[in-house]
């Protein structure tokens, strides 16, 4: 045997490729096999990213389905509740070109949260049965009152409602969500360098 | 002689701090009316404890604190609470908040206050509820509430205190003039911290240009193990992390605290407050405050009410608002435009500066960035706020926090130096912002997402549950058909219906073997048609009639027409399977064919009716819905209710209204069908 492999090179070099493709190939099958991946991890990322308001705007029942059709290649505009900024960062995480909202699906609108107006609700749950999140409470035949903590302003408990009790209130800005704005761009004028700056301007 | 270690970068601004160090500390007197915000200070807003018309005597407690990290409100002058509502706030927002307003009587009543005489007996926790108690938050500027800085980490090990006393921004003067005319109440509140704390030294700094405070704090602390530490002045020195840097050569890690290197920091307007909230019981009700700039004719240090109007303490001082054009609270690096007046002083009000123009000018356009790194070289906490700036500009968010957006103190040493007069800081605080509105929205959205698989999840197991119950009931069911089946006794009517029906289904199966299996489908189509008319007939007369059946004839019907249907289609499958069977029966496939043709234009007529009906219903109810919409919109507004509310309710008009023109368009669209 030995004596055969030293007369012919070549032989050896073949048995070793090939025994080295044979042992590498077996440990790769039984990787896959033994640390195969549950689910679409891609999905799971793109899941993190959405804003979670299950609100259906996208053509999909709720986000978690937007985000595995996102992983099987649609668009990533369809989201307004998450607006630029989602489609900015799912379009960093794909690599692919940040596209603008997706008009037909909804303007990127400031949150608002469901209010229902507790004296002409006729307790039907149907709002109850609408909404995601479960941030509606009452039973039936009892009045129903909205946990505004957990509403996600997704819209859903309007259409169902018989008596056209809820309305959807916009979230103010207030003393707790207030925050410093980033300068007005009219003040500044970034296209100037600064050999052409006026001279008077400068102090 | 201590070793004193320096900060990176800092800047030297124009001091100005002779123009209110001309005099002693005057007295601001009680104005007309007090306005207490329920929120002066970091942390969860204070609850009201008291009512309008309410009676309150001077140091009562009209609020309690909203949480952990809260304080209580205290009355700063005797009176009667006139108020509860939202009024202008000193706030960079402009904005309104829930405030208590106080209309003096002049009366100056206290309640009666008691102090401690020997606090070294009392144990920390006790002198530290206290603290809370008198409704002590930091003075400095921030406004953290000195109980819960102080208690810590159960953990850290507090080796250091260091007591602020470096009031770095120029134009302020208030811990200065503290300082010279009220040492010996700073030393024992240090102390009363020191009992406290228990750390192994105490330090207090001070920059060199207070050098009369120096002297007066030497001498009030001789005798006692409190180092009052003189070091050069340079903005900003009075930053904590700064100060700890310069008096320790510590550096607190970056996003850490003091007490992660065992220092505590307070300012040192907040050991007064302390030491009189100690030893005399009394709450903090009014502070220190410097007013100064240009245009005021007496600048110079007020101790004044809180709640105090700034307007009052403005005209006390001789404010002349020709020659400001805006008034900021605070100094000039770090303070805000007031746009209010009449907005009171707080806690955290250490300066009121009236500025005139020439003195403050409106910053110039901000021009490019040309990268010349002075700004790198001014800041204190070793940034480089020229990436940051590009960072914000392009929101990059990441990158700035890699890039320790969070370390910044917001100085504004970068804003001074920068030739470009570019608004740094601004940059800076829009991002910080922005970054922790997206955590915070990330935690929402995650909160969301737990409750949408949990609801999910939720009705998956009821579907299983009602899945298995059915399975059940169908088991029990045919159990029971068994159980009669097995017993012979006829006496159970179920029973004896069972058997009925068994015999009935057994013959039928017989006759069905002997029928052929078209007759059979044919025979079922034409049962289920004569259904069909019956029951249209039925439903005409009731129509008639004006009978409340009409709906449940309508159901029947509908559900007829169902079977009809079926029925057709099993025997036009028949037919089709078997095309000789067919041309054997040809009389009876036309007869089919007629008779669905029949069914069908039967069902058309039928459906006309029941959607013209449905549609104007429809119509009926929408109209009601927007009647009642408009009413409580009127309602609302008469009543003055929320701009939100209304706001709401109107876009609720506009849907309803909409779907009423679209309800009426098609039913007009069905009436001219029916018309042509």
């Amino acid at each position: 045997m030995f004596e055969l492999i030293a007369q012919y090179p070549l032989l050896a070099a073949l048995a070793a490729l090939v025994s080295l493709g044979a042992i590498f190939g077996a440990l790769l099958g039984f990787a896959a096999v033994r640390f195969k991946t549950e689910g679409n991890p891609i999905a799971d990322q793109i899941n993190e990213l959405l804003p979670q308001t299950q609100c259906g705007q996208c053509g999909h029942p709720g986000c978690r389905p937007y985000a595995e059709a996102i992983a099987g290649g649609a668009a990533i505009n369809k989201c307004p509740p998450g607006g630029e900024a989602t489609i900015q960062a799912l379009a960093d995480l794909l690599d692919v070109e940040a596209i603008p909202l997706d008009a037909e699906h909804g303007e990127e609108n400031i949150t608002a949260v469901a209010y229902i107006r507790e004296d002409e609700c006729i307790g039907c749950t149907k709002c109850i049965q609408a909404c995601p999140v479960d941030a509606i409470l009452g039973a039936a035949k009892q009045m129903h009152t909205v946990i505004s903590s957990e509403c996600t302003g997704c819209d859903l408990c309007v259409e169902p409602c018989p008596v056209d009790c809820i309305d959807m209130i916009p979230q103010e800005e207030n003393l707790q969500t207030w925050h410093w704005k980033l300068p007005e761009l009219g003040r500044r004028n970034l296209d100037i360098i600064a050999s052409d700056a006026d001279k008077g301007n400068v102090a | 002689m201590r070793k004193i270690y320096d900060f990176h970068g800092g800047i030297h601004p124009p001091e100005n701090k002779q123009q209110s160090l001309g005099g002693p500390i005057r007295s601001a007197g009680i104005p007309k009316q007090l306005t207490v915000p329920l929120s002066q200070h970091i942390g969860a807003a204070s609850k009201p404890l008291v009512t309008i018309g309410e009676r309150v005597l001077k140091g009562q407690v009209i609020a309690e604190a909203g949480g952990f990290v809260s304080v209580p409100q205290h009355a700063p002058s005797s009176g009667t609470v006139i108020a509860i509502e939202d009024r202008a706030i000193p706030h960079p927002s402009g904005f309104h908040a829930p405030c208590i307003v106080i209309e003096c009587d002049g009366k100056d009543e206290w309640l009666p206050l008691q102090g401690l005489a020997n606090y070294s007996e009392r144990s920390p926790e006790e002198l530290l509820d206290l603290i809370r108690e008198a409704g002590i938050a930091g003075m400095g500027g921030a406004g953290f509430p000195a109980a819960v800085k102080l208690k810590g980490k159960p953990e850290s090990q507090i080796q250091t205190l260091i007591i602020n006393g470096t009031e770095c921004e120029p134009y302020i003067t208030a811990d200065d003039a503290l300082m010279r005319e009220r040492a010996e109440d700073i030393i024992t509140g240090v102390k009363i911290l020191q009992h406290i704390v228990k750390p192994t030294e105490t330090l207090i700094g001070v920059e060199d240009n207070k050098p009369e405070g120096i002297v007066a704090l030497r001498e009030a602390a001789q005798g006692s193990d409190i180092e009052v530490v003189e070091f050069p002045t340079k903005y900003p020195s009075g930053g904590e992390k700064q100060l700890i840097e310069i008096l320790t050569g510590k550096q607190v890690p970056s996003g850490g605290l003091p007490a992660d290197i065992g220092i505590v920091c307070q300012n040192l307007g907040t050991t007064v407050a302390v030491q009189q909230a100690v030893l005399q019981g009394r709450p903090l009700i009014s502070r220190i405050t410097t007013v100064t700039g240009e245009a005021v004719d007496q600048p110079g240090n007020f101790e004044v009410l809180l709640g105090t109007p700034m307007s009052h303490l403005l005209e006390l001082a001789g404010y002349d608002s020709t020659r400001n054009k805006r008034l900021i609270m605070g100094g000039p690096m770090m303070g805000f435009t007031l746009t209010d007046l009449n907005v009171p002083v707080v806690k955290t009000t250490n300066c009121l500066l009236a500025p005139s123009e020439s003195e403050l000018p409106a910053p110039p356009p901000a021009q490019a960035c040309i990268r010349c790194g002075l700004c790198a070289e001014a800041c204190p906490a070793s940034l480089l706020p020229q990436q940051l700036f590009w960072f914000s500009q392009g929101k990059e968010y990441e990158k700035l926090e890699q890039h320790n957006l969070f370390d910044c103190i917001e100085c504004g040493a970068c804003s001074y130096v920068c030739p470009s007069n570019i608004p740094l800081v601004q940059y800076y605080r829009a991002s910080k912002a922005d970054i922790l509105q997206q955590r915070r929205d990330h935690e929402k959205s995650e909160q969301s997402r737990l409750r949408f698989e949990a609801r999910q999840e939720r009705l998956a197991r009821e579907e299983e549950e009602k899945a298995a119950k059915r399975a059940a009931r169908k088991k029990a069911a045919e159990l029971r058909a068994q159980q009669a089946a097995d017993s012979d006794s006829v006496e159970d009517p179920i029973q004896a219906a069972i058997e009925r029906a068994k015999a009935k289904k057994a013959s039928q199966q017989q006759s069905a073997a002997t029928e052929s299996e078209l007759e059979k489908l044919e025979k079922a189509v034409a049962s289920t048609r004569k259904r069909l008319e019956t029951a249209s007939s039925k439903l005409k007369q009731a129509q008639e009639e004006g009978s409340e059946l009409v709906e449940a004839l309508q159901k029947g019907v509908d559900k007829t027409q169902v079977k009809l249907e079926q029925a057709e289609k099993a025997l036009a499958e028949y037919q089709a399977k078997q095309p000789q069977a067919t041309e054997g029966s040809h009389d009876t496939g036309d007869a089919a064919q007629a008779a669905i043709a029949k069914a069908k234009a039967a069902r058309a007529a039928a459906g006309d009716m029941s959607p013209q009906e449905k549609l104007q219903k429809q119509v009926d109810n929408l109209r009601q819905r927007l009647e009642k919409t408009s009413q409580r919109l009127a309602e609302s507004r008469s009543a003055g209710e929320e701009a939100k509310i209304v706001d709401a309710l109107e876009a609720t008009e506009q849907r309803l209204q909409s779907k009423l023109a679209e309800a009426e368009q098609e039913l007009a669209k069905f009436n001219a069908m029916e018309a042509s």
